[in-house]
């Protein structure tokens, strides 16, 4: 969902949400089909969530907080996350993630000026072998070197 | 030996015992060489305490489940590896538990260092110093030093300073003071979970929550946005009680310091009864918390009784007694001897004008029993008539009668705690979570336990459907339709063969039950007749039905939607009915529950309140009750019966009754159709109102006797489930007496040389004259705590649970259950119901919690109307309007929702400047003249400010609370 578009309608989110309700364990699913369609959780999304599970509000709000990956603000058009677990350190992951974010002129959780990339921080995705590892909209790519990154970020468009 | 080592507790001793008490077979176990015995199912840190050892705890408390995350309770057992959380691991049979050893402690040291290392160090100026259970453990576990230290030139993370270096801590949040009654300064906060516990667990609002993961866990009200005022929050205490730190504390405390001293006694709020511990510096009142034993709350507390008790120390009390000629003079100011003889004087006056029955009295449901009995036995023993009434009358006079022809008493059959083991609960006109909060927090417990839920109501109530909690059926009848729906319950019970033939052979009387069968079960009783009338669809009036008489222990609790019908006699029988039918009586989980409105209904009505009863239910006309009290008293009673406030009103309005001593009670405000009360009291030629305010019935009054608070005075209540509780003096009366003395005053004034030093003398009285209360003195209540009426002879411990082996009345009696539809009918002119109801926050006719920081919620009474006719009349959210009956008219403020069915709407009767009560009728029940508040025929329409009647009437009354300065 673009940065710029107006926030998500109650009725819109519950027509989403509601053919999962019959589901076990729904709230989950729920979220993550939220964040598909629209990037983030959108704020409206915690009473409709309280309203269909017959929960409190405040219990959605915990859910979705405790996961790092719900994000409760619209990103850029691609999510570019920079591993910095151990494995990926020892690597020059850090090195990598600075100058990446130097040249984009953005911080953590950021997104670039013409809403290209944002780039986040990941803990470990299970790419230690090929350290230090990235990941663009779900696809993992490992060795990232700075010409790597180059080409991964002229993809997105930064 | 082991008697020098176990310490004997006190009774009444509170201490925190870790995780709930189990009940179970015995298990034997060794706890740091002591031999103890548990109840399978209890932890390792219970038993601990049960033996007298303190394992050092945090987040583990004994009204919620042990948790197992401070690590501060670790333990070791001999044979198992490791050091198992004391909380979470059960006893087994001849384990061997060591609670103190070298490694435990230098654990317990490293997890408490830890919780410093993110903790402020200014417990000297924290308000919880002293009563903090994070600083007591500090000093248990020995913690002597802390030894993580900030990076050289930078800081350690933490949340509670303000500045990390020179720059501002982004982890620090600041207080949040929106609640008026407690402050949550997340500074102080360790995340041990147990104010979010308490909120689910305690009181099942879950409007709290640990927001993030790791370091940067908060607690948080609600989801982001919120604070504790706009979340879910209903303010009941439980968090606040639960905080080890100072991080949820109450603002009185942070405003006086920790209270030193406490008094048990009894909430004055509503019918529950809940049990308090008043906790004081010298005589100022610093909090209420609830008391850990108490029977009827079980240490939980709804806003009203923790927080709301500021009124009785507000400026608008009044500590002087008042006269005047005329209503029409200002008040003058005159001392407690010249008000009680110019009181006297006219009261004596209009009995030699007007004869014997010219006066007469209404007792208070919010006094003691104690202050109750007295008043009646004013108009008994001294105005020599029978001429005295209650508010019981407009809520709770059905209950009454219906119990009473159909099981013999008129009274609850359960205790609270009965709750717990029932499987279905039918709740009829009733809105617990805002009436009766602390008991909705024990059934919603339940309910989330798996018990299944019936909710007969035309509103949308929160006990319908609200977090973790939904009813199986909400039944949304048409207001002024209960006996229709539950005589066609009967009906399907009956027709399709549901009933317990054993029980009613048994213990009912068998030929009535025939007699009622040939009744109910005729067709024109069955669902699909009716459905029609009630607006209840059949099908889900068939599957209520059927869950009730099958579903396990059925249990009924109702309210005023019930009683304030003209019909709420016949529907009191038709539950009673029902509960025969399906065997419903006499065993926990089960029977039928009136939940009382006010603190002591029960008590009022029991103490021989009723124009027609002596104490304890028994008819004036019988010349050998009568002749128990003549001899106790030394007068000769009326034997004709008194008459009820409509009738006084009547009577007064006909010019026949001209005195009247209204003792806490403002019928003005509370009773129906207004303007006739109205022009009943302004007809009257003494009228003595004995209030803490100058209430609206006091703007009719010629005398004014202050009254005391009920932390001012000794006495008891008795709640909804019979239970008497003591109320014990907290401080003295402002006013200068206790009410029960100022009764005293005025029976002595008027020539009747009572002799009471103690309200304990009262109740010998009592037992000694009614039967129920026979065992039932101070000495007793002093060493139980409270106790169950009847209390006698065959039941000296009190009796919970009634009718177990027989109804009191012998065999059950079947009664038919004609639907009779109300006179008060919709119409072209009046197309809209009208019911009436209660909000959390406020009380009755909101004297009290108007007079608090309550009005934060609900600062005005607001009519709730279903968005379809709101757009039909041009009504938008907020609007005035008009809200006209066949009686009269007021303005409020709407509020769109679809709680209410179309055609239905409602409003709360708590503000005296909406007087809901202008527009209901005098239509009333037909057996006790109970008013029919919850049905007038209403219409809506846009308005742009106060209807002229509600002018006038403010005008009037600015008028009559003139006080004139004290002479000079």
């Amino acid at each position: 969902m673009h940065a710029n578009a107006p926030a998500p309608a109650e009725d819109e989110i519950r027509a989403i949400v509601a053919p999962m309700t019959s589901l076990e364990g729904p709230l989950l699913p729920m979220l993550h089909e939220l964040q598909r369609i629209y990037g983030f959780v959108p704020e409206a999304a915690v009473p409709v969530l309280a309203d269909v599970l017959n929960l409190g509000r405040a219990e959605v709000h915990g859910v979705i907080s405790f996961y790092h990956d719900f994000r409760d603000h619209p990103t850029g058009r691609h999510v570019l996350k920079i591993c910095r677990a151990e494995a990926c350190q020892s690597m020059g992951a850090n090195a990598l993630a600075e100058s990446t974010l130097k040249k984009l002129g953005i911080g953590w959780h950021d997104t670039t000026s013409n809403g290209a990339v944002t780039v986040e921080p990941v803990y470990c995705l299970g790419m230690c072998a090929c350290a230090p590892a990235a990941m663009i909209d779900g696809r993992v790519v490992g060795r990232v070197d700075q010409a790597r990154m180059q080409r991964l970020l002229d993809e997105a468009g930064a | 030996m082991k008697d020098f080592i176990i310490p004997q507790f006190a009774p009444g001793d509170d201490r925190d015992m870790g995780t709930p008490a189990r009940t179970g077979a015995p298990v034997s176990l060794t706890i740091d060489g002591i031999e103890i015995t548990v109840p399978e199912g209890t932890s390792v840190m219970r038993a601990a305490a049960e033996v007298g050892v303190e394992v050092p705890k945090l987040c583990a408390s004994d009204n919620m489940e042990a948790y197992g995350s401070c690590r501060l309770c670790v333990v070791e057992i001999e044979g198992r590896r490791g050091t198992p959380a004391s909380c979470t691991t059960p006893v087994a049979p001849g384990m061997v538990v060591h609670t103190q050893s070298d490694k435990l402690r230098r654990m317990r040291r490293g997890v408490m260092e830890l919780y410093i290392s993110d903790h402020p160090l200014d417990c000297l100026t924290c308000s919880a110093n002293g009563d903090c259970e994070l600083q007591d453990m500090a000093g248990a576990v020995g913690l002597r030093d802390v030894r993580y230290e900030a990076p050289k030139g930078g800081a350690l993370d933490n949340h509670f300073a303000t500045r990390q270096g020179d720059q501002p801590n982004a982890l620090y949040l600041p207080k949040d003071d929106s609640n008026p009654y407690f402050s949550y300064d997340p500074s102080k906060c360790i995340v041990c979970s147990r104010c979010v516990r308490a909120c689910e667990e305690v009181q099942g609002t879950f409007a709290l929550t640990i927001e993030g993961r790791g370091f940067d866990s908060r607690v948080s009200a609600g989801a982001s946005l919120d604070s504790f005022l706009t979340s879910d929050c209903v303010s009941c205490g439980a968090c606040v009680q639960a905080c080890p730190t100072a991080t949820l504390q109450e603002k009185s405390v942070i405003e006086m310091g920790t209270p030193k001293r406490s008094v048990i006694t009894t909430c004055a709020y509503c019918g529950v009864g809940c049990s308090f511990k008043a906790e004081l510096n010298g005589d100022q009142l610093v909090r209420m918390v609830p008391y850990k034993h108490g029977k009827a709350n079980r240490g939980h507390s709804c806003v009203k009784g923790r927080f709301a008790y500021g009124y009785a120390q507000h400026k608008d009390r009044i500590l002087k007694p008042m006269i005047r000629d005329q209503i029409s003079d200002p008040w003058r100011e005159v001392e407690w001897d010249e008000a009680l003889q110019f009181t006297a004087d006219r009261l004596r006056g209009i009995q030699q004008k007007y004869g014997r029955r010219s006066v007469g009295v209404i007792t208070s449901s919010r006094c003691t029993n104690e202050e109750t009995f007295l008043v009646q036995k004013l108009t008994r023993a001294v105005f020599m008539n029978n001429n005295t009434d209650t508010c019981a009358r407009v809520c709770h006079s059905p209950t009454g009668y219906g119990l009473g022809k159909t099981y013999g008493t008129s009274a609850g059959t359960q205790d609270f705690d009965s709750v717990a083991e029932t499987d279905v609960v039918m709740i009829i006109g009733a809105n617990p979570t805002d009436g009766h909060p602390v008991f909705a927090s024990r059934l919603k417990k339940r309910l989330r336990q798996g018990a299944k839920l019936i909710v007969v109501d035309p509103r949308r109530t929160d006990i319908v459907r609200s977090a973790h909690i939904e009813a199986s059926h909400h039944l949304p009848l048409k207001p002024g339709t209960n006996v229709a729906v539950v005589t066609a319950m009967a009906h399907v019970i009956v027709t399709e063969g549901l009933f317990d033939e054993d029980f009613i052979r048994t213990r009912c009387d068998w030929d009535e039950f025939q007699f009622y069968v040939d009744f109910v079960k005729d067709p024109r009783h069955a669902p699909e007749a009716i459905e029609a009338m009630t607006g209840v669809p059949a099908a889900d009036l068939r599957a209520a039905a059927r869950l009730y008489a099958t579903g396990g222990n059925g249990a009924i609790y109702y309210g005023l939607g019930v009683t304030e019908h003209s019909q709420g006699s016949t529907t009191v029988i038709g539950i009673a009915n029902l509960a025969m039918l399906t065997g419903n009586i006499g065993r926990p989980g089960v029977g039928v529950n009136p939940l009382r409105g006010q603190n002591n209904v029960q008590g009022s009505c029991d103490m021989g309140s009723f124009p027609h009863e002596l104490p304890g239910y028994r008819h004036v006309k019988l010349p050998e009750v009568r002749a128990i009290f003549e001899n106790a008293w030394g007068v000769e009673i009326d034997p004709e019966p008194g008459l009820r406030i409509p009738n006084m009103l009547d009577a007064a309005v006909e010019g026949t009754f001209k005195g009247l001593y209204c003792q806490g009670e403002d019928i003005l405000q509370s009773d129906p159709d207004t303007h006739h009360v109205a022009s009943g009291l302004a007809a009257m030629e003494c009228v003595i109102v004995h209030d803490l305010f100058l209430n609206e019935t006091a703007n009719y009054a010629h005398v004014f006797l202050p009254g005391s608070s009920f932390l001012e005075k000794n006495g008891t209540f008795t709640n909804a489930e019979r239970r008497i509780n003591m109320v014990r003096k907290v401080m003295a009366p402002k006013n200068g007496y206790e009410d029960w003395e100022v009764t005293q005053l005025l029976a002595n004034a008027l020539g009747a040389n009572w002799t009471y030093t103690h309200p304990s003398q009262i109740m010998d009285e009592i037992a000694a004259t009614t039967p129920s209360f026979a065992g039932v003195n101070y000495e007793m209540l002093e060493v139980a705590g409270s106790v169950q009426w009847p209390c006698n002879e065959d039941a000296p411990e009190g009796t919970p649970l009634m009718h177990v082996d027989g109804f009191v009345s012998g065999k059950g009696h079947f009664m038919v259950t004609e639907y009779v539809a109300t006179d008060e009918r919709t119409g072209p002119r009046f197309p809209l119901l009208l019911t009436t109801g209660r909000i959390l926050t406020h009380y009755n006719v909101g004297a009290q919690t108007r007079r608090t920081d309550n009005v934060v919620w609900h600062p005005e009474d607001m009519l709730e109307i279903h968005p379809h006719d709101a757009e039909q009349r041009g009504v938008k959210e907020g609007d005035w309007v008009r809200l006209a009956s066949r009686a009269g008219e007021t303005t409020l403020r709407a509020r769109l929702t679809d709680r209410v069915a179309t055609g239905v709407v409602y409003t709360t009767f708590h503000h005296p400047a909406t007087q809901a009560n202008v527009v209901t009728t005098d239509f009333s029940d037909w057996a006790t003249n109970c008013p029919e508040f919850k049905v007038t025929a209403v219409q809506v329409s846009p308005s742009n400010g106060p209807t002229d009647w509600q002018e006038r009437y403010n005008e009037q009354a600015e008028l009559s609370r003139r006080i004139l300065p004290a002479a000079e």
